[in-house]
């Protein structure tokens, strides 16, 4: 299409204006009409393979769109992006929030553990989840799934999440799944652009704004714990939890993939993560595998403790107990 | 907006320098690669803060003093209903002891049902313990340990650990009754419930619930659907 352009042109340029390119001076031989053809053509197919770059979404400024990846981030590069960013959320949603950027603690290695003795379904710790961490209230979205599954059966993939009766049912057990925090995260090695990767205390987590919602992590994940923003989060502005961190609960862009960060915002400051604090069996247990007293490494030296498809060598830091 | 688009262009024309060199020159380069300078430095810094939780973490470094872990208690002993209202329309509530100590201990009554009086219509699941296995019959405002010795009603995580054993280690290792508060003392406090925050002495099985809570699961509801 382009070439039938740029040959008529020829001879007019190369008679009366000064052409932009030396090679239009030339006399028209078949040799420089096939190099201006083919050089027409190729500088064609290169606007045309960078013309994407050309459009910015609306709902994306300048500033977002050029945004480096959070590792890329100076200090001060952080300061501007998380103000700007507590703007937008103002402007959005009308809460003022505080983002922060709370960096893992040294020597510490984060894992979690559930007592499926204890867990009765109840569903407090989704709950929590949402109320914590700003999900789309629309869709009551949570970082965690409480199966309902059948005494016996050990596979998660028949779990129901749509139980809604008294629990605990005496033919059922309640296996809530949230991410593990892979030591091999299948999801990491599946993103094509690295905007998920794993923390020094092993959280495992996304930069919302460097992904570009491909959802190739989301179909690796055995255990279904990655979600996707169909839509900008609806939250009303009393509900929005002001405590954020950059890679955990700030509220995310339409687009990006979330999922369970070990309430890092609270859990690096050293306080209990949510769906801990809000479990009314206190099946939940959380801490630091590197502290030998630990109540995680309690858990692992006295109880009998399973990981979840443990088959696919994802090496789990989440772990399942019975009393 | 402009600026944008001149990063663009000079992207372009490098791009084009590079690929068709052999074939053509571009008089326009200087200004590509003004345009291209000119969009590289982008954000300048103003001045440096020291952030927020550095300085936490120091603090906490300095002293590694332990925060304490705070098991809630029971208020006391009971207090019985009676269904009287005094002058301000208050209940009327009643200590173990207003009627226990006009009337002597039958040690042949040992569940509810043999109770014709008064607690009749309790209900009990808890083993085949008696009701002075716990409470005290020297004392009803008390309670009493398997060897006869008196504990309070504030301290009933003695009783309750007597028998229950595995449940009272788990509980000392935080792996038992839940937590609030810091998973790390050396950060923040924690407070614990104790045994009858969740479990009634008299039945015991954590009772049942109704989930309130449902994500609107997109995916995953129409594939458990078909099963």
């Amino acid at each position: 299409m382009t070439t039938d352009n740029a040959s008529p042109q020829e001879p007019h340029d190369g008679e009366h204006l000064k052409p932009l390119l030396p090679i239009l001076d030339q006399h028209s031989t078949r040799r420089t009409l096939l190099k201006t053809a083919g050089a027409a053509l190729g500088l064609a197919a290169f606007g045309e393979a960078l013309s994407p770059l050309m459009v910015i979404p609306e709902n994306v400024s300048v500033d977002e769109f050029l945004q480096q990846h959070y590792k890329e981030l100076t200090d001060e590069d952080k300061k501007k992006v998380f103000a700007r960013l507590e703007a937008e959320t103002k402007e959005r949603f009308g809460a003022n929030v505080t983002i922060t950027d709370a960096k893992p603690i040294p020597g510490v290695r984060f894992a979690y553990a559930i007592n499926v003795s204890k867990c009765n379904g109840n569903g407090k710790c989704m709950e929590a989840c949402n109320k914590e961490n700003n999900h789309h209230r629309g869709v009551d979205q949570s970082y965690i799934r409480v199966l309902e599954m059948t005494k016996g059966s050990m596979d998660m993939e028949h779990g129901s999440t749509t139980y809604d009766h008294t629990v605990p049912q005496d033919d059922k057990f309640y296996l809530p799944v949230q991410c593990q925090q892979c030591d091999n995260p299948p999801c990491v090695s599946a993103c094509p652009i690295e905007a998920t990767w794993k923390e020094d205390d092993g959280i495992v987590v996304v930069d919302y704004n460097w992904c570009i919602g491909c959802r190739y992590c989301e179909a690796a994940c055995p255990y279904h714990a990655r979600r996707f923003n169909w839509e900008l989060p609806e939250i009303p502005a009393e509900e929005v939890n002001p405590n954020q961190g950059y890679l955990s609960n700030r509220i995310r862009p339409q687009g990006a993939m979330e999922k369970c960060h070990f309430c890092l915002h609270r859990t690096r400051e050293g306080r209990a993560p949510a769906c801990q604090e809000a479990c009314p069996t206190g099946a939940r247990v959380f801490g630091d595998l590197n502290d030998p007293d630990s109540a995680i490494n309690y858990v692992l030296k006295n109880k009998r403790v399973f990981v979840l498809k443990e088959e696919l060598g994802t090496k789990p830091s989440f772990f399942y107990f019975f009393d | 907006m402009s600026g944008w688009r001149g990063v663009i262009t000079s992207v372009i024309l490098l791009a084009m320098l590079a690929g068709v060199t052999a074939t053509m020159q571009i008089r326009a380069s200087s200004d590509a690669e003004d345009g291209g300078s000119g969009a590289e430095a982008l954000p300048d810094g103003s001045s440096v803060i020291h952030e927020k939780p550095s300085a936490v973490s120091s603090n906490t470094l300095v002293q590694p003093e332990t925060f304490p872990v705070t098991v809630r208690k029971p208020s006391g002993p009971p207090r019985v209903a009676t269904n009287l209202k005094d002058i301000h329309g208050e209940a009327v509530t009643v200590a173990c002891s207003t009627c226990h100590s006009t009337r002597s201990p039958n040690l042949q009554n040992k569940t509810p049902h043999s109770l014709d009086e008064f607690h009749s219509g309790m209900k009990f699941t808890h083993g085949t313990v008696s009701c002075l296995s716990c409470h005290n019959a020297a004392d009803y405002d008390s309670l009493q340990l398997a060897d006869g010795h008196r504990v309070e009603f504030t301290d009933v995580m003695t009783l309750c650990g007597q028998c229950h054993g595995p449940q009272m280690k788990d509980y000392e290792h935080g792996v038992h009754g839940g937590l609030n508060g810091y998973w790390d003392l050396s950060r923040g406090p924690q407070q614990k419930n104790n045994c009858v925050d969740c479990h009634n002495p008299h039945t015991p099985q954590f009772p049942k619930m109704q989930p309130t809570f449902k994500p609107k699961d997109r995916f995953l509801e129409q594939s458990r659907s078909e099963h």
